[in-house]
């Protein structure tokens, strides 16, 4: 199956849901008609809650930098020895 | 004897590593140097596919051939910029190992974690193994905040939509083994970085065995790499195209 026929089953299902709801009428009308802003909303701050949450957690290696330039040295050196030209770029 | 758990790694397997190059002259020769030095009892070559770059990165290559031997570096050229998915098809053809390594030549990569995606391939049998910047361990040096915010933002709309099942999409430091690489790359026509991520999902949706490691990421260092608004909007048709095709 596609993965966007799974993505429109899913909500198909939803709305199979709410449209029950409203027929069914347990809860008033008036706030099941809300549901759907709700789910809009909620996935919204889904959405920016994981990307807040990722910024703040974003992994960082300044360490790595300098390791970096130290097997650029290393490397340099072994190149001149041997008699490869790198230096000239 | 007591085996040494670092220098066993991979000894009966050859890993044929592919490295794609435009004008990387200098990072090849110190990316080939970091790879012999971490890779020491590994059975390997490394396949340049140089797409005629005019600043000698083929000359360079030749003289690291001298080094290390024609055996162990492979120089494959291609006459013009032709891209990367078909660079890595290009390297593939003359790759004789039953592992394939792609990665970046820009130094973004560091070769250094080449035994993590080799031991994690034979601890677990993985047909994939992919790095990734997301996880403890792993990291990214060089963005500021806004790149973040839109790697983040990228990542999750991704994810949610999505459902890959692997942390970082857009990484390019894999290892495959050669018969699944060859069957996946087949079926990806993207572009660029939407390109990884459209080899990943379609591996994940035939149900391919993935495993990840984690890996830094140091944005690189000589000369600049860029995510404009045009990246942006190709990043999202490649999300819209991967949801209705995969």
């Amino acid at each position: 199956m596609k993965h966007i026929q799974k993505i429109v089953s899913l909500l198909v299902t939803i709305s199979a849901c709410w449209i029950g709801l409203l027929k069914a009428s347990i809860i008033p009308h008036s706030y099941t008609w809300l549901l759907p802003i709700y789910l809009i909303v909620s996935l919204g701050c889904y959405g920016l809650l994981m990307v807040g949450y990722g910024l703040m957690i974003f992994p960082t290696c300044p360490k790595e930098a300098e390791l970096l330039q130290k097997d650029i040295m290393e490397a340099k050196e072994f190149f001149k020895q041997r008699g490869v030209d790198v230096d000239s770029d | 004897m007591v085996k040494n758990k670092g220098s066993d790694v991979g000894v009966h397997n050859k890993y044929s590593i592919i490295i794609p190059t435009y004008n990387e002259r200098l990072n090849i020769a110190l990316i080939v140097f970091l790879v012999f030095k971490h890779l020491r009892d590994v059975d390997f070559e490394i396949i340049v596919v140089d797409d005629g770059s005019p600043d000698g990165t083929q000359d360079i290559v030749k003289q690291l051939q001298n080094v290390y031997g024609e055996d162990r570096i492979l120089l494959r050229a291609r006459p013009r910029k032709l891209g990367l998915g078909t660079a890595y098809i290009h390297g593939l053809k003359h790759a004789s190992g039953e592992f394939v390594v792609i990665m970046d030549a820009d130094l973004s990569h560091h070769p250094k974690y080449l035994p993590s995606f080799i031991r994690k391939q034979n601890e677990t049998g993985a047909n994939i193994v992919t790095g990734t910047r997301y996880v403890k361990d792993g990291g990214v040096h060089g963005w500021n905040l806004m790149r973040k915010l839109t790697s983040r933002g990228a990542n999750v709309l991704a994810q949610t939509l999505l459902w890959p099942g692997v942390s970082d999409l857009t990484g390019s430091f894999r290892l495959y083994q050669k018969s699944v690489l060859d069957d996946v790359i087949k079926s990806c026509v993207s572009k660029g970085y939407v390109f990884q991520m459209e080899m990943i999902v379609r591996a994940s949706r035939k149900n391919y065995h993935i495993e990840e490691v984690p890996i830094t990421f140091v944005d690189r260092v000589f000369g600049s790499s860029k995510l404009g608004g045009s990246e942006i909007v190709e990043y999202l048709k490649g999300l819209v195209y991967l949801l209705l095709t995969t």
